[in-house]
């Protein structure tokens, strides 16, 4: 393993920047975010990067690399053997310095959501198969790589249309949860705009925890939001009882 | 002399931190009806808490019914080996299971038992099966429940915000002064109270399961505010760290491994931890387990990279992708290995803190008026070594009585708001922007990897104390050299700036470590010294406390309290309280 890596680093703030070209020695099972830390260490110690726990359990290191989001903790160098490696910031959110992006609004989006309303005081009777049913959507680290990857965010400046991946998975654990009482479907309809999603499943591909933000999440929210406005005969009942 | 604005908040209470006990913390301080904050270095919700796997101990005994508080207390003095303060750790065995349950209301969804009640796990030393847990993300699930929870707590919250001192106004707290990381403005938080939740120091040595939070902010913050610290010479090293390929060294295996069948190997495929402790075997206290891959490897029976084998395919694919995802994946990622077909290997890595701020154990409070601490940061719980599981409970209960601590001392506050010295914010704008202005010096990460080198040879699992007084020596010289770290390039969100004021933190620290274990002339618990390797009765009795003076760390012994009857009968059965029949209970009286 004495080739070196070839890094090609955005370098810049919100007025702009360019890729920055690094030469870096290779160490077996070595990540991307390994690299950046040796140009930190040895050459550019101002690199911005955001990261905590190198370990895939955080979320603070997405990023884009040859162009696909990704967290860099989670990123093989051998995976690009003899290709330059291409690490930019996440497109979706402002950029701060560097690969270190704003999201903020993240933040923002997630107050919007009401907590889980328990039906009854803890300890609950729960099974297992109640709990697996939401567990999956526990796995989330917050990266927000779905987000960046979520076209309506992403090339259409949806953030005042629709919350994004994450908070449809953030919804549906509450709305899944066995004991949870609150009702989101008006939200989801309304605000949270999950009718610009087109399940296209890019942000499912891009998920580092593997949750099937599409299928699990996405796809039977909108099926309550369809159930409760669109459904013809409850539609029917709905007008025959003045509601 | 600087003449920027300086931005200015004022709160009841500031909570410095936003890991788990950080925001149980500020949550019982905002349901007293305070104005508080929270501060923190990271984005919400990215804390080291997420790094926790195996599960939060409490002893509801959903599996094994005989466990109770009682044993749960019995398991961690026994495993603190009895320097730790019993009053805290009763306080801790009685309150977890309710902080527990809290959690599963705020929106945690633990694995289930067939009851449908929190499953728990067996793990080391601990009598029952005790460790709540969601496969093994347990941590990520606190913090994550606890970042939604206070979101909706009317908390203010400070993301990215690096705080370099804490202010007083005479002997009490009066806030804190840093900077936003984004544009590196300046910042005071002008405060009543002080709530310090900051973590541990663990990023000191160079095989570590930290993150890269963990220096040791607020402890150093803290002492040199005038706090005592206690039991700093008490690191944990896990048992269990990843050992290849090289990127990966001293990434955490879960204890959980274990807990749900691993066993360990040595390089002849003996089970060799019926040598150390044939009674509890893989299940031992972390400091034995340890100690006892250190040795295999020493006496020439590690395995390939120097650590030992931990096999859990045994137990099926199915059961291990269930229990244990996030271990199965972090293999299959980061070290191309399929942990249902195949062993791997493993070997100690830096853990935890076991010292730090000596508090009270019904407040929180500190020897400074107006200042807490909670977690990691804090001392008494743990003593000697940590058992598994008790850092997230840990982290609830003492959050939460941190928060009404803090609440208690300003309800109680009389006169006017605490003042502000200006001149003292003013020399520490001029300090921290100095590393700019030195156009030739050191490289902070140079030093910081320098530091880690040292500690790991000079205060790591094995200690004597030769290796530690030469030790003291490299660290002031080191200290002496950190004068000269500088910093390159703007204030904009920038790590190399950061990292000066990260290894100053560390560097008092390391010194803090390193003198309290020279003192400590025995073995016990997670300081093992090979020139003293007993454990002896006449250092039961005390705990080292430091106090930082005129810029001079102070050593000094405070007794270990004594356990009231209630509680040292506990210990008079010869097994755990919870086996114990009432009749047994009546006949020893």
């Amino acid at each position: 393993m004495s080739e070196g890596i070839t890094l090609s680093v955005w370098r810049g703030d919100k007025d702009g920047g360019e890729e920055v070209g690094y030469q870096v020695p290779a160490v077996p099972g070595m990540v991307v975010l390994d690299a950046l830390h040796w140009v930190q260490q040895n050459a550019q110690p101002d690199l911005a990067v955001r990261w905590n726990c190198k370990a895939a359990h955080c979320g603070s290191c997405g990023a884009e690399v040859n162009g696909e989001p990704k967290l860099l903790c989670k990123t093989r160098l051998d995976d690009y053997a003899g290709e330059t490696v291409r690490v930019r910031p996440m497109a979706t959110f402002p950029v701060i310095k560097d690969l270190v992006t704003d999201v903020s609004w993240n933040y923002q989006v997630a107050e919007q959501i009401p907590p889980l309303d328990p039906a009854v005081p803890a300890p609950f009777t729960m099974y297992q198969e109640d709990a697996s049913r939401v567990q999956e959507f526990h796995r989330c680290i917050e990266c927000f790589l779905c987000q960046d990857t979520c076209h309506v965010l992403r090339n259409h400046d949806g953030t005042d249309k629709y919350f994004g991946p994450r908070f449809m998975v953030k919804i549906a654990e509450y709305e899944m949860h066995a004991v949870d009482q609150g009702d989101r479907v008006p939200l989801l309809a309304q605000a949270a705009g999950l009718n610009m999603c087109n399940v296209t499943k890019c942000c499912t591909e891009v998920c580092p925890q593997h949750i099937r933000i599409t299928d699990n999440a996405i796809i039977p929210l909108k099926e309550r939001v369809v159930d409760r406005y669109y459904d013809p005969i409850r539609t029917l009942f709905r007008r025959l009882a003045g509601r | 002399m600087t003449t920027e604005t300086l931005e200015t908040h004022q709160y009841d209470v500031i909570v410095i931190g936003a890991g788990g006990s950080g925001l149980r913390a500020a949550v019982a301080a905002a349901e007293g009806g305070l104005k508080v904050a929270v501060i923190t270095k990271s984005l919400l919700g990215k804390a080291h808490t997420v790094m926790a796997e195996g599960g939060a101990a409490a002893s509801f005994g959903n599996l094994d019914a005989p466990d109770g508080w009682e044993t749960h207390f019995y398991d961690t003095m026994r495993s603190g080996h009895f320097i730790n303060n019993y009053r805290a750790v009763e306080i801790f065995a009685l309150e977890a299971p309710d902080r527990v349950l809290e959690l599963e209301e705020w929106g945690a969804v633990f694995d289930r038992t067939s009851a449908g009640r929190i499953m728990q796990r067996a793990f080391g030393a601990h009598s029952f099966r005790r460790l709540c847990h969601i496969g093994d993300h347990t941590g990520l699930e606190l913090l994550r429940t606890m970042q939604y929870k206070s979101i909706h707590s009317g908390i203010d919250f400070f993301m990215e915000v690096t705080l370099t001192t804490l202010l007083k106004d005479g002997e009490r707290v009066a806030g804190a002064f840093g900077y936003y990381r984004a544009d590196g403005r300046f910042v005071l938080f002008r405060a009543k109270a002080v709530i310090l939740s900051t973590g541990g120091w663990g990023r000191i040595y160079k095989i570590t399961s930290n993150s890269w939070e963990s220096t040791g902010d607020g402890a150093a913050m803290a002492f040199r505010a005038g706090a005592d610290l206690t039991d700093m010479e008490m690191v944990q090293f896990h048992p269990t760290g990843m050992v290849w390929p090289p990127g990966v060294r001293g990434l955490l295996v879960t204890e959980g491994v274990r807990g749900e069948g691993g066993l360990l190997y040595n390089s002849e495929g003996e089970r060799f931890m019926e040598r150390y402790d044939p009674a509890r075997m893989e299940l031992s206290s972390r400091d034995v387990v340890a100690r006892s891959i250190f040795k295999e490897v020493q006496a020439g029976r590690g395995t390939p990279h120097g650590g030992a084998w931990l096999d859990i395919s045994h137990k099926g694919a199915e059961y291990v992708k269930r229990k244990l995802p996030a271990m199965y994946e972090q293999f299959l990622t980061l070290a191309d290995l399929d942990i249902t077909r195949e062993r791997f290997e493993v070997a100690p890595t830096c853990h935890y803190t076991m010292g730090g701020i000596r508090v009270d154990a019904e407040s929180c409070a500190s020897s400074v008026p107006g200042l807490f601490a909670a977690g990691e940061v804090a001392a008494g719980l743990h003593g000697a070594n940590r058992l598994g599981g008790n850092s997230l409970t840990d982290l609830l209960v003492f959050g939460r009585r941190a928060g009404l601590g803090a609440s208690a001392y300003v309800q109680a506050w009389q006169g006017d708001a605490p003042k502000v010295d200006q001149a003292t914010v003013e020399a520490e704008m001029v300090r921290i922007v100095a590393p700019f202005q030195r156009s030739e010096g050191i490289n902070p990460y140079q030093l910081h990897q320098q530091l880690q080198e040292l500690m790991t040879v000079h205060a790591g699992i094995m200690r004597s104390g030769d290796v530690l007084a030469e030790g003291l020596e490299k660290i002031l010289d080191l200290k002496d050299r950190a004068r000269q770290m500088m910093a390159a390039g703007s204030r904009t969100y920038n790590p190399g700036w950061h990292a000066v004021f990260d290894v100053e933190n560390m560097l008092l620290l390391c010194e803090g470590i390193v003198r309290s274990a020279l003192e400590r002339k025995e073995s016990r618990g997670a300081h093992w010294r090979t020139d003293y390797p007993d454990e002896l009765e006449e250092f039961q009795r005390v705990n080292y406390v430091e106090s930082y003076r005129d810029g001079e760390i102070q050593v000094r012994t405070e007794a270990v309290s004594p356990m009231p009857e209630r509680l040292a009968k506990l210990f008079t059965y010869g097994k755990a309280p919870g086996l114990v029949s009432p009749a047994e209970r009546e006949a020893m009286g």
